[in-house]
């Protein structure tokens, strides 16, 4: 079997298994607890987030280390990083409410000046263990070689439990990401609730490290929920469809960087949720690219059969070749133009119905329903046949339009 | 121009005085509030007084306070000082008692959820945090949207709906709190002529039920058609009381200042007008 089919049926070798298990469950939790992130429009705020555990991988490495212990324990940096991050996430809440500064410039100064720490700290650890490698680099894009048994459990344990938090809390913070003035009217702590969404984030980040690393995590969280967005109208189900994709993208992304050397794990999982949201964007029902198009296609073609049917009724000759070929395809016209029996029967109809809509904007004065006119929805479907009848007793006897 | 004029018309009203303590019965209560965005206040020293079983109007000119108003007796904005009193209670203790309706403007309508989705937040703090929406909360919120002609469109993503229907739906949310007072911002601001009639036709059963509603309102030539009292606000109180003997030539003038002319005044039904 194809390297790529050993890998998807886990059949690769213990580490690349646990990879991609682990990748898979990392890319669920990223994805639905990344659905009020996106929802309430604070993408960057997650990426200032990411950028601050830096610091506090390496605060905690150097602490460890100081206290006599290996410095690569896997909890205790993590432990350095959610301080750093939640402290970054704190300063950026604060920055943005006590001072003029916009939420944009706070995101800006956090990322740079706790990732500026950041790296300066891993400087001073590579001199220091001089010979001895700490290994902390791997957190900036992730490295799965040497991936542990307690990592996967990690990522199991506080992924489920991201996963959980954010559906058990799906009301506060929908309510707060769509509407914080109403949230707050009835009584809910707005601030807090914010904190919470971006508490999650921080946590589903700070499991994340080691697989995808600090400067692509962003992603695992931001691509799901955008990408669940096209397929559905529902905020509860953004949640499940996005932990779906990402836990696809995480999945699959492992596995094609098993089945090849020197695919770099982090980075190819990303590629793949950025895959699935390309696709998405391009063919999703609704809100898809495709689909809106073909909506304003037919959209532009009844329109322009319209107006070349009044010009039909009124005898002007139809000009625009798009709608000449439009009518000549439905067997209105004539290749030349001049109108066939089933085109004046038609263009006598659309007339028609536009009179009726006359007589009905009389009776009805702005009443909702004549706001309907568009010239394009069929009066039958706004009016019932007694009244459409009611409007021809008022047009008087039938005209003849096409008389000659 | 305000600031001259304030203290006349307050002491020609004989409101210049402070009651001391405030009326414990009425729907919404206010003393001495102030509210400010940066130094500058956007609501100084404001006293008002509700009544019940009334729909009162708030008006006056943009940026006179209206909605910051609304917002700081919620608590959406702290205020700077003043005391605020529903029925007697701090807003703490009165929360299930009041519903509101935020400008339509300040949600994005983009946002992934249906209709009968938003209506049901207004049963958020009725059910919990994990309590299940059982299906008699369910017909209790449909029930709602057929109160504002908006059943048929239950399931449409909000997106989908006009201005005006869109507006239906934040009342019919308000609905669903089933509350004693509704607080609403600019509830027919830019709405077609049939939802307004919809919308003012539920608000007056919610009067006939003995209910207090209470509206910012922009549009000065419906407020006699519409209200039972106004208070009149810029910045600071200019005056408050039924409409037919608040509601003046005088006191717009003093409320608007330049920016109502003579010719605007004299197409409005006020008191003492030309109706």
């Amino acid at each position: 079997m194809s390297p790529f089919v050993d890998a998807l049926l886990l059949q690769a070798g213990y580490n690349a298994a646990l990879v991609a298990i682990g990748a898979g469950l990392l890319g669920f939790a990223a994805g639905s607890s990344g659905t009020f992130l996106f929802l309430r429009k604070r993408a960057l705020v997650s990426d200032a987030v990411a950028h601050a555990t830096l610091p506090g991988v390496g605060l905690a490495f150097i602490l460890m280390v100081s206290l006599g212990g290996d410095g690569r324990s896997l909890l205790g940096l993590l432990l350095g990083s959610a301080a750093t991050a939640w402290l970054g996430l704190l300063l950026i809440e604060w920055i943005t409410r006590n001072t003029r500064l916009a939420e944009d410039t706070a995101i800006g100064a956090v990322l740079g000046v706790f990732f500026g720490f950041g790296i300066v700290l891993l400087t001073v650890i590579q001199t220091m263990s001089a010979g001895r490698q700490a290994g902390l680099e791997g957190f900036l894009l992730g490295f799965t070689a040497g991936m542990l048994f307690e990592d996967a459990v990690v990522i199991a344990v506080g992924g489920s439990l991201a996963v959980l938090a954010t559906w058990l809390l799906r009301r506060p913070m929908t309510l707060v990401a769509f509407d914080r003035d109403y949230a707050a009217a009835l009584g809910y702590d707005v601030r807090r609730i914010d904190l919470l969404i971006m508490g999650l984030v921080m946590a589903v980040t700070v499991i994340g490290l080691k697989l995808v690393g600090l400067i692509l995590i962003v992603a695992m969280l931001i691509i799901p929920a955008v990408t669940a967005r096209f397929w559905t109208q529902r905020s509860n189900r953004v949640i499940w469809i996005a932990g779906g994709v990402g836990g696809a993208a995480g999945y699959l992304g492992a596995v094609l960087s098993a089945s090849a050397p020197a695919l770099p794990t982090g980075p190819i999982i990303v590629l793949t949720a950025a895959a699935i949201f390309v696709f998405s964007l391009l063919f999703a029902p609704v809100r898809g690219v495709l689909a809106a198009l073909l909506r304003h296609r037919r959209f532009q073609a009844r329109v322009h059969r319209r107006q070349g049917l009044l010009a039909l009724a009124a005898r002007h000759p139809i000009r625009e070749a798009y709608t000449l070929r439009l009518l000549a395809r439905e067997g209105l016209v004539r290749p030349d133009g001049v109108p066939t029996d089933a085109g004046r029967a038609q263009a006598a109809k659309v007339a028609r119905d536009e009179r009726r809509w006359d007589v009905a904007r009389e009776i009805h004065q702005d009443a909702g329903l004549t706001g309907r006119y568009d010239g394009l929805t069929p009066i039958e479907e706004v009016f019932t046949a007694d009244e459409i009848a009611e409007f021809d007793r008022r047009l008087g006897p039938p005209v003849a339009v096409e008389a000659g | 121009m305000t600031r001259i004029q304030q203290p006349t018309i307050a002491a020609r009203d004989g409101r210049a005085a402070r009651p001391a303590t405030i009326p414990s019965d009425a729907p919404l209560a206010v003393r001495g509030l102030t509210v400010s965005y940066g130094e500058k206040p956007a609501l100084f020293s404001v006293d008002a007084t509700f009544p019940a079983h009334a729909m009162s109007a708030i008006i006056g000119p943009n940026g006179a306070g209206k909605s910051t108003l609304l917002k700081a007796v919620l608590g959406v904005i702290p205020r700077l000082s003043g005391e605020i009193r529903i029925f007697g209670m701090p807003i703490e203790r009165a929360r299930d008692r009041i519903a509101y309706v935020p400008q339509r403007a300040s949600v994005d309508w983009d946002f992934p959820t249906t209709v009968m989705d938003v209506v049901q937040m207004g049963l958020y703090r009725k059910v919990g945090l994990l309590g299940r929406l059982s299906g008699r909360l369910t017909e209790q919120a449909r029930d709602c949207l057929e109160r504002v002609g908006m059943a048929d469109f239950a399931d449409r993503q909000i997106g989908q709906l006009s201005g005006g229907q869109q507006q239906r739906v934040f009342l019919a949310r308000a609905l669903a709190q089933d509350a004693d007072l509704y607080l609403m911002d600019e509830p027919l601001a830019g709405v077609d002529a049939a939802t307004e009639r919809a919308i003012i036709d539920v608000l007056k059963l919610l009067k006939a039920e003995g209910k207090a509603v209470i509206a910012v309102h922009h549009d000065l030539s419906t407020v006699r058609d519409y209200f039972d009292h106004v208070f009149l606000v810029n910045v600071r109180r200019i005056a408050e009381g039924p409409v037919e003997t608040t509601f003046t030539t005088e006191n717009l003038q003093a409320t608007y200042g330049g920016r109502l002319t003579a010719t605007h005044l004299d197409e409005l039904a006020v008191a003492g007008g030309a109706r």
